[in-house]
């Protein structure tokens, strides 16, 4: 079967699944709709929280990241997965024990305070939906190279699939899709993966692979080689990357507090039966998501190897087929700047900016001409590191049906993140605005109607955001962990850690580390781009480490200005100590 | 008189719970550091001259190695946690704490 053939049935009878699961697990109740009536078995939860978290950067992206990249790749992989261990000892299990539906119902109880659950609710909107934006436009990019359909197309179907399934079953139908959303994608990874560790190195486990002799008789190992051929053409070594030491811790903590602080990773907790199986359900989570993070080094290290060795001092007129699908659909870029007709690959930039296409201009060897103004180095070569995974099979040379499995697994990747992200911000509107706060009176079948609502408002807003994307919103994915890590996980760690933590105290703290972090984030990313440079930044600390000073910030502010006023009043000292301790059942109960 | 000693000692056994809590977590964290920003950054120039397989050793902290410890943390904190609960009778092994509507 033509591999375009093999892409389409691949990636409906995924659809057909996510579709028929929906259907099977409609939500009855807000209960269901909210937390899947807290019901979820750990192991599950674990698989669904899973694919909620590994989104369409970390599928398509991060081995490409880290391909060009290297060692300093490693804050993406520490930074992803450590926020884990924080979540499962630091926050998982007191908040299940807590035992309400939301990351503002906790924080609007424990600080006894409506303003601080507005504050809560306003970080977490703003973080979801900058994070949602690139999930549709994860879809949108899957949709446009392998079905080739129009991108506007592919989102809105994208969002008609995920409307189905998140409007009618909520976090019910949400979880069990994922579960399937996960074993399609972990499949979708870890196959082109084995296929390209054993061609390479004769080592079919990856995460060995790397590690392992190359196979082409050269005698040397995988990272060797990558070493000495990048240092010759120019660019750092592979495993010494070019980030200060400074900047690579902070951009690793900023990633980790950052990830335990995002409110739809936490709420995933919520769904288990009890608090012990928080801990358990974290630690499986984490599993399911190693086995794609330990793989993606090994991935980027020979996507990488094949990249240099196919396209450096290669003919144009002899590059593989994927170079010039790639080319025309302008992720990759070639500027015969010395017209030998050979394509030159070296480090710098090959010319200023993303490329842009003289209409109709072909050059001398076929290939596109650009508009941009040249560089002065010998580089000819411009691509976009997000083509990395999707491109690796190609580059490989494997089967057709590996692409078709690929393109499908990017599709369950953004789907079931943008499912899960959809799912808080509706939450938010229908349960901490419309039911804590403005129309406490609301019946359960109104609020449910309004979670719908809001769930479906949501989708079209994230769908116009994929439509037409705004410059900014790469520029602004560091927001996200910055202000999770600056305002809400502060917030909620002192909450379960410190008794004395009063309402004044971890508003100031949340305002502060928000304030702060936003604004030294905007300057360098929105206001002043040409200052982003290591020489204008606090302490050497670029704007995506930032979020770890704001949350210093906020510990420092908080405890401080809790000094200077009244303690917590004695219920919330009784709270405390309730959900420090597991045992305790029919604890959760309507507010 | 009864009850209140009765109720003192439950606060007593809650705040030896939670000090073991907090000692089991100081030493786990610890070791979170130390796999993570300790060998894959701080110290990664350092280990980089001992190779593990075909791997420089601080590098296979930062890309693999940290993430293997992450697993590995989680399962002994959840285990060991498990084992202090019942020690002060306040698991929740029986317990099954539904939420109910909001």
């Amino acid at each position: 079967m033509a591999t375009q053939t093999l892409i389409y049935l691949f990636v409906g009878l995924s659809f057909a699944l996510y579709i028929g699961i929906a259907i099977w697990s409609r939500a009855a109740s807000t209960s269901e709709f909210y937390v899947a009536g807290g019901g979820v078995n750990p192991v599950v939860n674990g698989m669904a929280t899973a694919a909620d978290w590994m989104s369409a950067a970390s599928f398509l992206s991060m081995a490409g990241l880290i391909a060009f990249m290297g060692y300093d790749g490693s804050v993406y992989l520490m930074g992803w997965t450590g926020g884990y261990v924080m979540l499962a000892l630091l926050l998982a299990p007191y908040l299940r024990k807590f035992g309400q539906f939301t990351v503002p119902d906790f924080i609007g109880t424990r600080y006894y305070s409506n303003i601080a659950r507005t504050v809560a609710v306003v970080c977490l909107i703003f973080i979801s939906f900058t994070y949602i934006a690139g999930q549709m436009r994860g879809v949108g990019i899957v949709f446009s190279r392998f079905l080739e359909i129009d991108v506007t197309l592919g989102v809105i179907l994208g969002m008609g699939i995920v409307f189905f399934y998140a409007v009618l079953g909520g976090m019910k139908g949400i979880t069990y899709t994922q579960v399937a959303q996960y074993c399609v994608l972990i499949f979708a990874y870890l196959v082109p993966a084995i296929f390209i560790s054993l061609l390479a190195t004769g080592n079919p486990v990856p995460q060995l692979g790397l590690g392992s002799e190359l196979a082409d008789g050269s005698g040397m190992s995988v990272l060797q080689k990558l070493d000495s051929s990048l240092v010759e053409m120019g660019f750092p070594a592979y495993t010494d990357g070019s980030k200060s030491m400074v900047d690579v811790f902070c951009i690793t903590a900023a990633l980790m507090i950052g990830t335990a602080g995002l409110p739809h990773v936490i709420v995933r907790f919520f769904t288990v039966p009890k608090a012990s199986d928080a801990r358990k359900s974290a630690g499986w989570a984490l599993v399911f998501i190693a086995l794609l993070y330990t793989t993606a080094p090994a991935v980027s290290a020979f996507a990488r190897l094949n990249f240099n060795q196919s396209v450096s001092d290669t003919r144009y007129a002899e590059a593989p087929d994927w170079f010039r699908n790639w080319e025309a659909n302008g992720l990759i870029a070639w500027r015969d700047k010395n017209g030998d007709g050979v394509m030159q690959y070296e480090a710098g930039d090959a010319f200023e900016g993303a490329p842009e296409y003289t209409p109709g201009g072909t050059g001398a060897s076929g290939e596109r001409l650009l508009d941009n103004a040249a560089t002065d180095n010998a580089n000819e070569v411009y691509v976009d590191r997000d083509i990395m995974v999707l491109a690796n099979p190609e580059i490989a040379n494997l089967p057709g049906w590996v692409i078709a499995l690929v393109a499908a697994g990017g599709l369950a990747a953004a789907l079931s993140t943008a499912a899960g992200l959809l799912l808080v911000i509706s939450t938010a509107v229908s349960h901490d605005l419309l039911k804590s706060t403005f129309r406490p009176q609301i019946s359960e079948k109104g609020e449910l109607l309004a979670a719908r609502v809001a769930a479906t408002a949501a989708i079209v807003v994230a769908g116009i955001l994929g439509i037409y994307p705004p410059g900014w919103v790469a520029q602004v994915v560091a927001f996200a962990f910055g202000l999770a890590a600056a305002s809400l996980f502060p917030a909620i760690f002192m909450g379960i850690f410190s008794k004395r933590m009063n309402r004044e105290g971890a508003i100031a703290g949340m305002v502060s580390g928000l304030a702060f972090t936003f604004l030294y984030i905007a300057w360098f990313k929105l206001w002043a781009p040409e200052l982003n440079a290591a020489e204008h930044w606090l302490f050497g600390i670029s704007p995506e480490g930032i979020g770890v000073i704001g949350m210093l910030l906020n510990f420092a502010v908080a405890i401080t200005v809790a000094r200077l006023t009244a303690p917590p009043p004695p219920e919330v000292d009784a709270l405390v100590e309730n959900i420090r301790v597991p045992r305790g059942a029919g604890t959760a109960h309507a507010h | 008189m009864v009850e209140d000693e009765s109720a003192n000692s439950a606060s007593e056994t809650r705040r030896a719970y939670w000090r073991a809590n907090l000692r089991l977590l100081g030493t786990l964290m610890g070791i979170w550091f130390t796999v993570s920003f300790g060998a894959g950054i701080l110290f990664r120039p350092f280990l980089d001259q001992f190779m593990l397989g075909g791997f420089p050793l601080g590098f296979w902290f930062a890309q693999q190695g940290s993430i293997y410890g992450f697993i590995v943390l989680i399962a002994i904190y959840a285990w060991r946690m498990h084992r202090i609960e019942r020690e002060f009778a306040l698991d929740d092994d029986d317990a099954d704490t539904p939420i109910e509507g909001g």
